[in-house]
């Protein structure tokens, strides 16, 4: 992975804390992560139940802030944000993919693919031209008029893919996107993952499984919301 | 604009999603509107056959009519005033200069005069020769009746320049034919424009001889009211005719010393400001009920809007992991609100132009329901004002949830 350090810096933590206090109980959720992710960048970010790795995916997302740290999101400060500078970041920077899916529920797969081009202010027809090709490259192009409950586990998934790419974000986010899925539409969705990731996409993927960190060139663990190793991999498929 | 238009888009996508809900929400809204679109529809189409009756009544006119005293009415006899009472006034009441009978037979359907395909509603009168001079008007074009029309109860009528627009009447309508009820009526005049009073046109009524009037309405009506209008000579004189009117009505209603009168002798003025009182009352009781129904129907959207931004939590969540900004999330569930109330207040505008219609088609000798544009527009007015205020609430609440908290709900 040589190649790697001469890509520009995208994300980039330094000394970043989440604490939670409840009662008189102070916990760290992240407790001093420094991190830089690189352009094209494939991370795996691994460790045990509670060790504060969606924490870190949902600071990343600008979903939520650091108690104390700094943020550096493509050179600007997350910090300094406001509330509607971060609904932009949200919007244009950041594809954020979860684990239980979390579409609209309401919505066709189009309309679910649409709404993230709704807060561009780009016009309606030209929103479900957009829409149709995203959901047309993850293969759901006969699926657009279906409702999130009229498809399978792993059509939502990919639903939920594409509507995180609809924008082209610098960095696609996605915390445990293979959790609810069975091992065979697992493998299926990594493998489209994986092609994103050779069409040049940033991603930043949270796993328990070392078959899925596999695929990634580099895997962050966490312990007790710590960096406990860093390392490097060539990815294997 | 263009993010208005996106939050008006998903409140209508919502709104259908829960149609049931969405008509129980603002139930309040419609019932609330639905009962002052019709109280103000009967007020108002009284009002304006009430007004038209009045017009033009001089300051030297008395206008002598029946009037049920509250004991009287529990009993359910009415009390009337007849042709036997007018004669008798004309013989024993001295001052008088002119004296008309009066009979109003605009009473709901029958108010409905037609001319090819045109149809409309009017005050029909069946009026004496003296009624031009007691309230101060003239034919400007054509005649008025004469004796003979009188004495054969001819179908022939002088109307109001309103009937001409309404009917789209030739410009020059004498000769014409119109249908009255079921009966072919010919116009020989058209009486002057009187104007508006209180913004009522006083132009659209159909005036026909007395006896031609009993013909076409007596047939329905056993025992007619009439209305006794006249014109004192003396100004000065005026509360001496006004008793001696009074004095020659009790004795011949037969009415003992500790009874209360069964009719009233009012001045142009006095009738004027009797009837306003009843409007002003009714107006006040009505704003009441809107005031009170709006309150209760916005607390109705506020609740169903505060359930709605708690069940929806994770959608909102969503839509701000998405990029919606606090104001798109705002705005959304804003016009939410604001749509149900005016879906609320279309429904019952027009539910209660229905009531009040059918109230006044059923109540024998009502005036056709009207609802002026004003009443419409303030319904509409108060609705958006109350989906905008009791909206506010939940739609700020909405928009304040924290991005990770709403996910995380379940
Ligand atoms: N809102 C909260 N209030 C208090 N504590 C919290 C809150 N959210 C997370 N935590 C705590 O922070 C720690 C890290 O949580 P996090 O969800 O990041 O774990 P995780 O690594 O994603 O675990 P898993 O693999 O089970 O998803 C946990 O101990 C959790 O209890
Ligand atoms: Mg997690």
């Amino acid at each position: 992975m040589a190649t790697t350090s001469a890509e520009p810096i995208v994300i980039q933590l330094r000394d970043i804390y989440r604490t939670y206090i409840m009662g008189d109980q102070v916990l760290n959720a992240l407790d001093g992560v420094s991190l830089d992710i690189k352009q094209n960048e494939y991370v795996a970010v691994v460790g045990s139940s509670g060790s504060g790795k969606s924490t870190l995916m949902n600071i990343f997302g600008c979903l939520d802030r650091a108690s104390k740290g700094s943020y550096i999101l493509n050179g600007t400060d997350v910090g300094d944000m406001s509330e509607n500078e971060l609904a932009k970041v949200r919007n244009r920077q950041i594809g954020f993919v979860f684990q239980s899916f979390n579409l609209l529920s309401r919505a066709t797969a189009l309309k679910n693919v649409m709404q993230p081009l709704v807060y561009r202010g780009i016009p309606l027809a030209e929103r479900k031209e957009i829409a149709s090709q995203a959901l047309e490259k993850v293969g759901l192009g006969d699926r657009m008029g279906h409702l999130p409950n009229e498809l399978s586990g792993g059509q939502r998934q990919r639903v939920a893919i594409s509507r995180a790419l609809v924008g082209n974000p610098d960095i696609l986010l996605a915390d445990e996107p293979t959790g609810n899925l069975d091992s065979k539409t697992s493998r299926e969705i990594m493998r489209l993952i994986d092609e994103l990731h050779d069409q040049g996409q940033t991603i930043i993927m949270v796993t328990h499984e070392a078959d899925i960190a596999k695929h990634c060139n580099r895997v962050i663990s966490l312990e007790d919301g710590k960096v406990s190793s860093d390392t490097k991999q060539v990815k294997s498929r | 604009m263009n993010t208005f238009l996106e939050s008006l888009r998903s409140a209508l996508e919502s709104i259908r999603a829960h149609g049931f809900r969405s008509l129980l929400t603002s139930l309040g809204i419609i019932i609330g509107v639905t009962s002052v679109i019709a109280v103000v529809s009967i007020v108002q189409g009284m009002s304006e056959s009430i007004n038209a009756q009045f017009a033009g009544l001089g300051s030297n006119s008395l206008t002598v009519r029946s009037h049920t005293p509250f004991k009287q009415a529990m009993q359910g006899k009415y009390s009337k005033l007849q042709d036997s009472d007018m004669r008798a006034i004309v013989r024993q009441v001295d001052g008088i200069s002119h004296v008309t009978p009066v009979l109003y037979a605009n009473t709901g359907s029958r108010g409905g005069i037609s001319y090819r395909a045109q149809s409309a509603t009017s005050n029909i009168m069946g009026i004496g020769p003296s009624y031009l001079k007691v309230n101060g008007i003239y034919p400007q074009s054509g005649r008025f009746f004469t004796r003979d029309d009188e004495n054969r109860r001819r179908l022939v009528c002088a109307i109001g320049v309103d009937i001409i627009e309404n009917l789209e009447l030739p410009k020059d309508p004498i000769g014409e034919f119109f249908l009255i009820g079921n009966n072919w009526c010919k116009i020989i005049g058209v009486i002057e424009k009187r104007g508006e009073i209180l913004g009522f046109s006083q132009d659209n009524y159909v005036l026909l001889p007395y006896a031609t009037a009993r013909r076409i309405i007596g047939n329905t009506r056993r025992d007619l009211d009439i209305q006794v209008q006249l014109l004192v000579e003396d100004m000065n004189r005026m509360e001496e005719v006004k008793s001696r009117i009074r004095r020659v009505l009790r004795i011949q209603h037969k009415l003992k010393a500790g009874q209360p009168d069964d009719f009233k002798v009012q001045t142009a003025e006095q009738l004027t400001e009797s009837f306003n009182a009843v409007i002003n009352t009714v107006t006040a009781v009505s704003a009441g009920i809107v005031g009170i129904s709006l309150l209760v129907g916005g607390i109705g959207i506020m609740n169903i809007m505060l359930v709605s931004v708690t069940e929806r939590t994770r959608e909102i969540g969503i839509l701000k992991a998405l990029g919606a900004t606090r104001n798109n999330i705002l705005l959304q569930f804003l016009i939410e609100a604001l749509l149900l109330s005016l879906i609320g207040g279309l429904v019952g505008v027009a539910l209660g132009y229905g009531a009040g219609a059918l109230v006044a088609a059923m109540l024998p000798g009502f005036p056709p329901a009207f609802v002026p544009l004003w009443a419409v527009l303030l319904s509409f007015g108060f609705c958006a004002a109350v989906g905008v205020i009791f909206g506010i609430i939940p739609a700020a609440k909405a928009s304040q949830l924290d991005p990770i908290d709403a996910l995380r709900y379940e």
